[in-house]
């Protein structure tokens, strides 16, 4: 979706601050958020796909003027809320009422099982898929789509010419995935781009951008 | 909502959004979906285990051991699991090494993904909207803002890490540091310089 998330090119936010002995968390809430996020995707299955188009789907005002943990904390009860496993009331009341019993829902994670399970990972890499359509140095040029729905195709490398530089192997589609079309497994390759291509002439020379794209987000230049 | 509940709530002066996490979590707990336990071994394990510093020793075992560098640059996952790291958000892991040709440095425009198992979780800035607007199309200003000047023969590689693709910058290994331990070189590589943001 285009949207305040996919900002790659934007001006006007200003310079980057870092902060000296950044902690991992700011406040405990913080924590709480984010262990909370990552331990009920074991009892109400949900991918990362989800939560990112989740997270894009947070009025453009509203994104910007929110931290980071606050756009996970509105995320994660929007999933939760959209598969009835909370409500409104209840998050208003802080009381836990009854889970309607045709709600599908697994036990909680044991600490052992959610760090094992981390330290395993989610792999994105699947044994097979769609056939490759393009080989190492192949011109590319980028599609000019714009779903409304959730995409990992930035809008700055929409209708660009790039090439080929090498490929990552077949994953789970997150296009496919974030909307609910189950996950497309396909190539996905790594395309660099001249920063004059995307920018203009006024970029340097040398440079060069890498972004990585499934098959489905090429055609043959 | 109960006078117990109102009265707690306002004795501890939460903000809104301390409210809520408190509520969504104890919801969760009384619903049998989240054990609290959990919870905290999440917390832990990515305060105190998973940082920088794991990805500071697979690159100073790399600049000691050219056998490991070239498994690292060839197959970076595995080479990484070797040092006893992996995981969520490093299972395609990518490294890119610095040379004098070529500075590598990595964003994720539309979010902020980050190879956790070596990095950690981002820092603000990463994640915030000045470095994932600008970085892309301005480079060399965002890394001279940041302290680095590159010299215009150098060529600077973006890496906007959009898909499962997870990126670690092996930094050059500074000059004068021929004698030092594996130990005393992990102590010499930072956060910003893994992101591509600092020299090493």
């Amino acid at each position: 979706m285009n949207t305040i998330h996919d900002m790659g090119g934007m001006h006007g936010f200003g310079p980057v601050e870092r902060e000296a002995n950044e902690p991992v968390f700011h406040a405990d809430w913080e924590r709480r958020v984010f262990a909370l996020t990552t331990a009920v995707s074991f009892a109400v299955p949900f991918t990362d796909d989800n939560l990112r188009s989740a997270i894009e789907s947070i009025p453009p005002a509203r994104y910007l003027a929110s931290t980071y943990y606050e756009l996970w904390l509105e995320a994660l009860t929007k999933i939760l809320i959209g598969r009835r496993v909370v409500s409104e009331r209840e998050l208003a009341s802080g009381r836990a009422e009854p889970l309607s019993k045709d709600i599908e829902v697994l036990g909680p994670v044991t600490p052992a099982d959610a760090l094992a399970a981390l330290d395993a990972g989610f792999p994105a890499r699947r044994a097979s898929g769609k056939p490759a359509r393009f080989r190492l140095g192949d011109a590319v040029r980028a599609r000019n789509l714009n779903p409304a729905t959730h995409t990992r195709l930035p809008r700055y490398a929409r209708g660009r010419l790039g090439h080929i530089v090498a490929d990552h192997g077949v994953m789970s589609f997150n296009d496919a995935n974030g909307r609910g079309d189950g996950e497309q497994p396909q190539h996905v390759y790594a395309v660099r781009f001249t920063m004059r291509e995307l920018w203009g002439p006024e970029a340097s020379a040398r440079d060069h951008l890498t972004l990585d794209l499934w098959d489905d987000h090429l055609d043959p230049a | 909502m109960s006078g117990d509940d109102h009265d707690h709530h306002h004795r501890a002066g939460w903000s809104d959004v301390e409210l809520r996490v408190r509520a969504l979590e104890s919801i969760l707990v009384e619903k049998g979906l989240v054990d609290p336990a959990a919870l905290d071994a999440i917390v832990e394990t990515y305060e105190t285990k998973i940082g920088p510093r794991n990805g500071a020793r697979v690159i100073a075992r790399a600049w000691v051991d050219p056998a490991y560098k070239a498994r690292l640059l060839s197959d970076a996952t595995a080479a990484i699991r070797e040092q006893g790291y992996g995981g969520s958000q490093g299972e395609q892991m990518i490294v890119l090494e610095n040379t004098g040709a070529v500075h590598n440095v990595v964003v994720c425009t539309l979010c902020s993904c980050y190879p956790w198992p070596v990095l950690g979780l981002p820092p603000v800035w990463y994640k915030s909207a000045p470095y994932r607007s600008r970085v892309v199309m301005d480079p060399r200003g965002v890394l001279r803002e940041l302290g680095l000047e590159l010299a215009e023969s150098t060529e600077v590689r973006v890496w906007d890490s959009n898909a499962e693709l997870r990126y670690l910058v092996l930094p050059r290994r500074p000059t004068g540091t021929e004698g030092l331990s594996e130990d005393r070189l992990a102590a010499l590589v930072t956060r910003d310089g893994m992101i591509g943001v600092a020299a090493v």
